[in-house]
């Protein structure tokens, strides 16, 4: 171990090991930003081999497992033959995951922040926004070129379903299919009641009234409206925002976030109705951490009145087939109906009737190698022919009006949603903030739910929504 | 982890070896420096310039999306004052103390202890098999055991509703904390044990007949014969644990911080804020807190270490 005993020759060279650790630096600090990447839509344009790669949260044999097969097996192999059809070796790669939605959204920023990622990405209509201030996704004509704005699907796609996939007046993504949101009521419990079968309240005060026929039944629970924190999203999306656009506000517009004004004071004491001493609602079921999934079991025990839910409830839990929570006579015991504003014509911009959808979007990964490549992927999983066939065994709306036309001919309830619900329907506004907000809805909800006065309820939220939104300028509190 | 041969008294002729142990191996300064540089340089990237780093990031409202993932604003120590205000922050900061506190300090070092105590004179093949068992809980992937406890500890057919014939009992959800202090105690006991196994070896042998012939109990023994002898590494494992386990995610993998918050420990509250709410900035001012708080953890271990050496 004499090393001193060394000749100078073996001496490392001081140059040298400087060198060595430039080029350490050089790396950990190259390795932290992520390569350059060009941004010229034509690169690889003309590459005859290549692979893409879709990612969206969906895997086979779990989580959206029918999303996953149709991907797996119809559209890959569909994809790669028409490719080869035109000379082109291609390979696509699909990367599933099965995860809850937040840790998703957690690794889809990641991997774009490190422009990684995808070729394909899906995201949520509701991140659209955040994703797109953040840098992290790009408006499709400047990632793939003026074809993107020419695609020829876009003329069967309604305005107010692109907006999905929007933000500020330009496309970033392709949304696949929406939703609404509607009144499910059980018609045996109606009849039981002495209600009409065939129910469609005009106002909030129709709605209560129903809830109070149907109190006095013994066991069941009238009237069931999403609150509190414990079922997140589901309490905004389910509650909080058709309620405020009945009562002629948007959570979001014109620049400025609403705050604890007169409509949110509206919709908390119609909360109360339901969860404070009148008890139209259960308010334990607001409370439980399984709550939602045991709203659905209730409902399909003919135990809830009235809920107002998502159509995957229809769709994916009373789904006499498939669904989570199934309800055999489905069809002839469950009745759907618009929500109504608080009263005609007092909704959002003037209507009667007001719903909230939400959707993904399929979205070109602006660090992608081969963008015209994966934009023609991208078309091809918006094609009437590839469309159809995801729907085939798992029918929703579409957001092809071509598609929808010919699919939900025969499905009573799809034709509804997507003839009256979605042009009254409203989309949340795409920001980062919004997440925030959200829970702050859902807080001044819980506060109902604990037994505190809207007036209350409404006053913390605007103090909460101030701090989260950078001050009183933003907020809306009329 | 154990400080070098201590010299307490310098021989005589100290001088010329201390100018000699100036430069031992005959480098000179310029090539002594350049040895050391590429480990410093690593030092720098990946500790000195990521602590930096933190240190800025908590100093502004750094998002992972939206408009502030490109231009993060500069907000001066408001995300410290929100952290130090924050209620979540406090319940988390005292759910985390229960945490360390419950399966570290006494948890892991207790049985740690109490198994090196009782295998110490049993047969080798009875200790051995002992001793495996035990390291196999500690050296399993994290997200493996999670996996295995949760199915211990399902409320639909977990094995432990199955072995007590309490069907239904939702122990995550009813006694989260509990659970995961008993996850950590069964997973890390094993470091404390091997070291005091390798600790008690040190305690001669006489001092234990002789506290034997003496007629001292065994709690006698231990207080007076034992313990004076391995204090050292009685703080040197707390020291170690307790960090590991104020840092420690896995609880994350098992109850993900719920149910409502109940054990929600500092590392899973970070995670949480900085990449589920995608808050980093805040995210960052909690980090710099935790390493505040590990700090003086770790300086009243070592003032304790050091009042035992003088």
């Amino acid at each position: 171990m004499h090393i001193s005993g060394r000749s100078t020759s073996s001496r490392p060279h001081p140059r040298l090991t400087a060198a060595l650790a430039l080029l350490l630096a050089g790396a950990a600090v190259s390795s932290c930003g992520g390569g350059s990447s060009s941004t010229d839509p034509q690169r690889n344009a003309k590459a005859r081999t290549f692979t893409l790669t879709i990612a969206r949260n969906a895997i086979v044999g779990g989580k959206n497992d029918a999303e996953a097969s149709w991907i797996t097996k119809t559209v890959i192999p569909g994809f790669v033959a028409a490719e080869k059809a035109k000379g082109l070796r291609v390979k696509v790669v699909y990367h599933g995951y099965g995860v809850d939605d937040d840790a998703y959204k957690t690794k889809t920023a990641l991997d774009l922040k490190s422009k990684a990622g995808a070729d394909i990405v899906s995201l949520d209509g509701i991140w659209v926004g955040e994703f797109a201030q953040a840098r992290y996704i790009k408006p499709l004509a400047d990632v793939v070129g003026a074809r993107a704005d020419s695609w020829d699907g876009w003329s069967q796609i309604s305005p107010s379903v692109q907006q999905l996939g929007s933000f500020q007046g330009k496309r970033y993504g392709i949304p696949p299919s929406t939703d609404g949101r509607v009144l499910f009521y059980n018609k045996k419990l109606f009849a039981r009641a002495g209600l009409p079968v065939n129910w469609q309240p005009r106002s909030w005060d129709e709605i209560l009234a129903a809830g109070r026929a149907l109190k006095k039944l013994p066991g069941v629970t009238p009237l069931q409206f999403d609150a509190g924190t414990a079922m997140g999203e589901a309490t905004t999306m389910q509650g909080v925002l058709p309620l405020l656009a009945g009562a002629g506000a948007q959570i979001y517009s014109g620049g400025k976030w609403t705050g604890g004004g007169a409509a949110m004071k509206q919709v908390l004491g119609f909360y109360q109705h339901l969860y404070g001493p009148e008890g139209l609602g259960d308010r334990k079921l607001q409370q439980e951490a399984k709550g939602r999934d045991k709203s659905f079991e209730e409902f399909a025990n003919n135990r809830i009145g009235v809920l107002l839910e998502g159509v995957y409830l229809w769709r994916a839990v009373l789904n006499p087939k498939d669904g989570i929570a199934r309800m055999p006579d489905r069809d002839q015991a469950v009745g759907y109906a618009l929500i109504p504003a608080v009263a005609p014509g007092k909704g959002v911009q003037g209507r009667s009737f007001v719903s909230m959808s939400g959707g993904s979007v399929a979205t070109v990964n602006p660090h992608t190698k081969y963008p015209q490549q994966a934009f023609d992927l991208l078309a091809y999983l918006n094609r009437p022919d590839v469309v159809k066939a995801r729907i085939a065994g798992n029918p929703e709306v579409t957001s092809r009006n071509d598609v929808n036309a010919e699919a939900l001919k025969n499905d009573p309830f799809l034709s509804f949603v997507a003839q009256k619900v979605l042009p009254v329907t409203l989309f949340r506004p795409g920001l980062a903030a919004y997440t925030q907000v959200s829970t702050a809805l859902q807080e001044a909800t819980a506060g109902i739910v604990a037994g505190h006065s809207p007036d209350d309820a409404a006053g913390q939220y605007n103090g909460k929504l101030e701090g989260i939104v950078g001050g009183a300028g933003n907020v809306n509190a009329g | 982890m154990v400080p070098a041969t201590s010299t307490p008294a310098e021989p005589a002729g100290a001088a010329p070896a201390r100018a000699e142990a100036a430069d031992v191996v005959g480098l000179g300064r310029r090539r002594a420096a350049a040895f050391v540089a590429p480990a410093l340089v690593l030092v720098l990237v990946f500790l000195v310039f990521p602590a930096l780093w933190t240190l800025y990031l908590g100093v502004t409202d750094y998002r992972l999306t939206g408009l502030a993932a490109t231009r993060p604003h500069f907000v001066g120590v408001r995300n410290y004052t929100d952290v130090l205000a924050d209620g979540r922050f406090h319940d988390s900061l005292w759910l985390t103390l229960q945490f360390v506190g419950g399966s570290a300090v006494l948890g892991q070092t207790v049985l740690g202890f109490a198994v090196a105590w009782v295998m110490r004179e049993r047969p080798a093949a009875v200790r051995r098999t002992v001793e495996a068992l035990v390291l196999l809980a500690w050296i399993l992937p994290g997200s493996v055991v999670a996996f295995l406890w949760l199915a211990l500890l399902d409320r639909d057919g977990g094995t432990l509703n199955t072995l007590l014939g309490t069907p239904g009992t939702a122990w995550l959800l009813d006694h989260p904390m509990a659970s995961i202090i008993v996850f950590n105690i069964w997973r890390g006991t094993a470091f404390s044990m091997m070291l005091y196994t390798a600790a008690l070896g040190n305690v001669p042998p006489s001092h234990l007949e002789t506290a034997k012939l003496a007629g001292a109990s065994t709690w006698q023994t231990l207080r007076d014969a034992v313990l004076p002898k391995i204090r050292g590494h009685v703080l040197t494992s707390l020291l170690l644990v307790s960090l590991w386990t104020f840092n420690d995610f896995t609880p994350y993998l098992i109850t993900a911080g719920g149910p409502e918050n109940r054990s929600e420990v500092l590392s899973v509250y970070v995670y949480r804020t900085a990449l589920g709410e995608g808050r980093l900035g805040f995210g960052a001012a909690i980090s710099l807190v935790m390493l505040l708080v590990n700090l003086a953890i770790a300086t009243a271990y070592l003032r304790a270490l050091r009042r035992r050496r003088a």
